[in-house]
């Protein structure tokens, strides 16, 4: 059977953080009610289209998905069930932010069925984390895992930051080596550095030269930190931003990067079915009216687009992109269709093959994964024989 | 048509400093005689190439011809001949005057006199035309007409007292210059029955009629069927059509006469046969002698021009040949750059008809160019008595076979306000200028006259001249002569490898300082590369400045999700497209722009 992704976006937060660029914005509980429904609409509206297919993952993000009641979220879920094929084993992810959860309301998310928690902290320093915009202290942060821990959630991830404005190798250590050393530790931690993003308060204010950033060399040691330290913490570097303990990866993501069908729900969601990708439009207002008529900019893409993007988010995967399968799924050897462009990074030590159970992969060195774009950037546009 | 009345025509022009409201009034003058109605009047007839393409032919619009009911009851022939505005083109300013027997100056009501106002004015005098002025934008709040009414006495001796006062954009005061062009500018001399002598103050190449030639008839008469021949040129051939001017389009006649000022086709084939300022005689009936002030124009600025694309090569060459068609004064030859490729050396009138033509290559022939430093023309004098004239840096004879070298002197007239005479004069002390002296121009302003050597003007004197002046200044230049100088060739190495489309010639009391702010620029132009890259300036092998390009170390995308992937892919669909625009120098990649941003090593932000 064919399995399928279910994305949620939930485009609602108490207030927009600092460097947020994601289609999200503070309102009102009626609003919020309004667009629940809208949801349930949506899902409800496209359940035929995807009798065939086994949902394997949800993942609700946002936005702050945990700023709606914990019922509105069980409805929702509810609703997925009631008309999809959701798999026994799926993983059901929310997004939480630590400032939004108390121990009752967790319970009820458990109880709903959200099986796995991501929750934004991205520093242990509350100086830090003001300067993000962040609405919760590291202590509150505290709090809601071990309200998390206490309701059942044994799948947790953390997010992190790195290259934060006033953050130091040492502020930094202490926030990795904190996080890594909760009881029970969280079993995956997503660890990103910095980026300014266009029109976010955080770039206008850099731009502007009010904000200092931590000089180049220092924001070098902070990135190449995390993989260091998590290590000895048990934590594998499965992809550029992302570690787990014993394998525990985020199956949703994961999906992302190895091209499974995805199917988004709410505004500005994307999706990506038998390869079309298909997005819903931005506007709250048009989505409440007509949940079901937002589809836009539907591409179907070619041979040469589904390779490159194989290849551009398959090379982001730390175990790279299995010969064997790119065959399976293409009808052409890698090396046919890339070959120069893998000669001539191999040859700069960006990339390598190594061999596996499961045959030859070809992935990114510690170097190349470091280098990602400029290794990436060569695989777009293939000459297809 | 043979039967109009001399002294019924006017032919003139308008003079004016940049932005003090030529063309409104000319689209005014225009609109409110009898070429056009209101509603056919498009903003700026006379500028307006869009029309011309619309024509099916090219006219540069140099001329229009309209008729005028005067107060007296007599309808008057107006040829208002349009000059080009920019010290680039002063030659053919100059040309456009000799074809007028008067002038319009417009001065602005609030901005005053201005250095191109000045310039602009004497050129109109030396032509000994009858000038007389007009106070445009009255109904600006700043507006002191009385102030610059007596700025004009003063200044240039100019009776203003009786001048219109005007506002072009508005409509207002414009009848009363009318009045004054029928009796301020006198009606054009000359007989038809004397042998032919006409003035070329413009030629165009049209597909299908060959080149157009724009002429005021001085003496004499011509018609279809006159042998004519250029005087200066010697090219001869037979007329075809003649005509006079409607708005932007060309209106035939049976004959041009003496006072007259119209066009002359006759198969020529050759824009290069039909020179601005050359003489036009009958053949069969010359006149004795050419007119007077005739001159080969020469470029002043030369630089490399290179097709981004390397087999673009034959199309750059056909667009040049064909641009060439209609721009007499574009000249440009073969040469190879080991950085570049194949390409031409190409020479211009100035910095902005450079700029002019790039712009044209690239729009209207859909041409990526990789342009170098532009430079002016250095003679240099050998040991062994040999001359050249030298107008690419890489052919630079070795240091041991060189006596001595020249560059280019011009004679610089900066119109600058009191508080800004510090600035100014500091400025071009650094462009190596030599103080000739300061009038001042009542109390507040005053007239600097400097002599500064071309190559320390062309790369962006202007922009300094403005930043330092918070826009006051105003300027203008005259090519003087050549004078001795000191001159070294500065070469740039990336990652230890000569670029030779880098080098370039600078007065050695500068090359330290030159060298070290280019080495600068190309870092920040230069992408990071796997490796460490020194960039270096060298003088005869000295390396006089360094920087270094860091290696890359990060390049990557620190989150990709189900949302953001057609996002990302355009982020490194951009980046690859950024690599195409890459030129190959040894093992870095070098992007197009750098060729060109060491033009703007503007000293002051």
């Amino acid at each position: 059977m064919k399995t399928l992704e279910i994305y949620l976006h939930i485009p609602f937060c108490i207030r927009k953080c600092a460097y947020c660029d994601f289609l999200s914005a503070p309102a009102g509980l009626h609003t919020q009610e309004s667009y629940v429904r809208a949801l349930e609409q949506e899902m409800l509206g496209r359940a035929e289209e995807y009798q065939e297919y086994q949902v394997s993952t949800v993942f609700i993000g946002g936005g702050t998905p945990s700023v709606l009641k914990p019922e509105w979220i069980r409805q929702l879920l509810d609703t997925l069930r009631r008309h999809y094929r959701i798999a026994e084993d799926a993983e059901i992810t929310m997004e939480v932010n630590p400032g939004t959860v108390d121990s009752a309301a967790l319970t009820l998310l458990h109880d709903a069925g959200i099986n796995r928690l991501s929750l934004g902290l991205q520093s242990a320093w509350d100086e830090e984390l003001k300067a993000l915009g962040r609405i919760h202290t590291f202590q509150q942060f505290l709090e809601a895992y071990k309200a998390a821990v206490s309701a059942g959630f044994t799948h947790i991830n953390v997010d992190l930051m790195s290259g934060l404005p006033g953050q130091t190798p040492e502020s930094y250590e202490a926030t990795l080596r904190r996080v890594a050393e909760l009881a029970p530790p969280p079993e995956h931690i997503s660890a990103y550095s910095l980026i300014l993003e266009e029109g976010t308060p955080l770039a206008e204010r850099y731009a502007a030269g009010t904000l200092k950033l931590p000089p180049e060399d220092t924001e070098r040691l902070l990135y190449e930190q995390t993989e260091k330290i998590l290590r000895e913490y048990g934590y594998e570097r499965y992809e550029i931003s992302n570690y787990a303990q014993n394998g525990c990866v985020c199956r949703h993501n994961v999906g992302y990067w190895t091209r499974e069908n995805y199917l988004g729900f709410g505004i500005g969601a994307a999706s990506l079915v038998e390869n079309v990708r298909f997005q819903n439009g931005k506007e709250l207002q048009q989505y409440l009216k007509d949940p079901m008529g937002q589809r836009e900019q539907m591409q179907r893409l070619s041979l040469a687009e589904q390779m490159e993007e194989y290849l551009f988010l398959g090379l982001r995967l730390t175990e790279g992109i299995g010969l064997k399968d790119f065959y399976e799924t293409f009808h052409y050897e890698l090396e046919q269709i890339y070959g120069r462009v893998i000669e001539k990074h191999a040859g700069e030590g960006l990339l390598a093959y190594t061999d596996r159970e499961r045959g030859r992969f070809l992935h990114l060195t510690e170097k190349g994964l470091d280098l990602a774009n400029y290794v990436m950037a060569d695989f777009l546009e293939p000459e297809l024989p | 048509m043979s039967s109009i009345d001399q002294s019924k025509i006017r032919n003139f022009c308008i003079v004016a400093h940049i932005d003090h409201g030529k063309s409104t009034l000319a689209d005014r003058i225009i609109e409110s005689t009898g070429l056009l109605t209101s509603r056919e009047m498009q903003a700026q007839v006379l500028d307006n190439m869009d029309l011309e393409r619309e024509r099916g032919i090219t006219i540069k619009a140099q001329a229009v011809r309209t008729i005028y009911k005067a107060r007296d009851g007599e309808e008057y022939i107006f040829n208002l001949i349009d000059t080009p505005g920019h010290v680039d083109f002063n030659y053919e300013v100059s040309r456009s005057l000799a074809a007028c027997d008067g002038a319009i100056l417009v001065v602005d009501a609030a901005q005053g006199i201005e250095a191109q106002t000045l310039a602009n004015v004497y050129l109109a005098l030396d032509h000994n035309l009858d000038v007389f002025p007009v106070i445009n934008k009255i109904d600006l709040p700043s507006a002191e007409p009385q102030r610059v009414i007596e700025e004009i006495e003063d200044v240039i001796g100019l009776e203003a007292q009786d001048a219109p006062l005007i506002s072009a954009k508005n409509g207002i005061g414009i009848e009363e210059v009318l009045e004054q062009i029928v009796h301020k500018i006198p009606a054009p001399g000359g007989s038809p029955e004397n042998p032919l002598q006409a003035l070329i103050f413009d030629s165009v190449y049209d597909p299908y009629k060959g080149v157009i030639i724009f002429c005021r008839i001085m003496e004499g008469t011509v018609k279809k069927g006159t042998l004519i021949r250029m005087m200066a040129t010697g090219a001869k051939e037979e007329v075809v059509e003649v005509g006079y001017f409607g708005a932007g389009q060309f209106i035939p006649c049976e004959e041009l006469c003496a006072g007259m000022v119209g066009y002359i086709t006759a198969s020529i084939k050759n824009l290069k046969d039909t020179a601005v300022g050359d003489t036009v005689t009958d053949d069969r009936n010359p006149c004795k002698e050419p007119l007077p002030g005739y001159k080969k124009v020469q470029s002043m600025v030369y630089c490399g021009m290179y097709p981004a694309d390397g087999a673009k090569y034959p199309d750059l060459r056909d667009a040049l040949e064909k641009l060439q068609l209609n721009d007499a004064s574009l000249n440009y030859e073969p040469e190879t750059s080991v950085a570049l490729g194949f390409g031409f050396r190409c020479g211009f009138l100035g910095l902005l008809h450079m700029e002019i033509i790039q712009e044209r290559l690239e729009r209207e022939y859909n041409l990526d160019l990789v342009t170098t430093a532009p430079g002016v023309i250095y003679k240099v004098h050998k040991t062994n008595g040999e001359v050249i004239s030298l107008t690419n840096p890489s052919n630079l004879p070795d240091p041991s076979e060189i006596e001595y070298m020249e560059e280019p002197i011009v004679s610089a007239e900066i119109m600058v306000t009191s508080e800004f005479i510090g600035a100014i004069m500091e400025l071009c002390q650094e462009r190596r200028g030599r103080y000739l002296g300061m009038e001042y121009i009542e109390g507040t302003r005053a007239l600097l006259k400097y002599d500064l050597p071309l190559n320390e003007i062309i790369y962006d004197f202007f922009d300094a001249l403005k930043s330092r002046s918070r826009g006051y200044a105003s300027f203008d230049y005259d090519l003087k002569g050549y004078e001795q100088s000191s001159l070294v060739k500065l070469d740039i190495l990336i990652n230890r490898e000569e670029v030779d489309a880098l080098s370039f010639i600078v007065h050695a009391d500068s090359a330290y300082e030159r060298g070290r702010r280019m080495c600068e620029k190309l870092k920040e132009e230069i992408p990071r590369h796997l490796f460490e890259i020194p960039i270096q300036a060298a003088v005869g092998g000295k390396i006089i400045a360094r920087e270094t390009v860091k290696a890359m170390r990060k390049d990557v995308l620190a989150k990709c999700y189900g949302g953001d992937i057609t996002r990302k892919k355009k982020l490194l669909e951009k980046q690859k497209e950024g690599k195409k625009r890459m030129r190959q120098i040894g093992n870095v990649e070098i992007p197009q722009k750098a060729f060109m941003s060491v033009l703007k090593l503007d000293d002051r932000k």
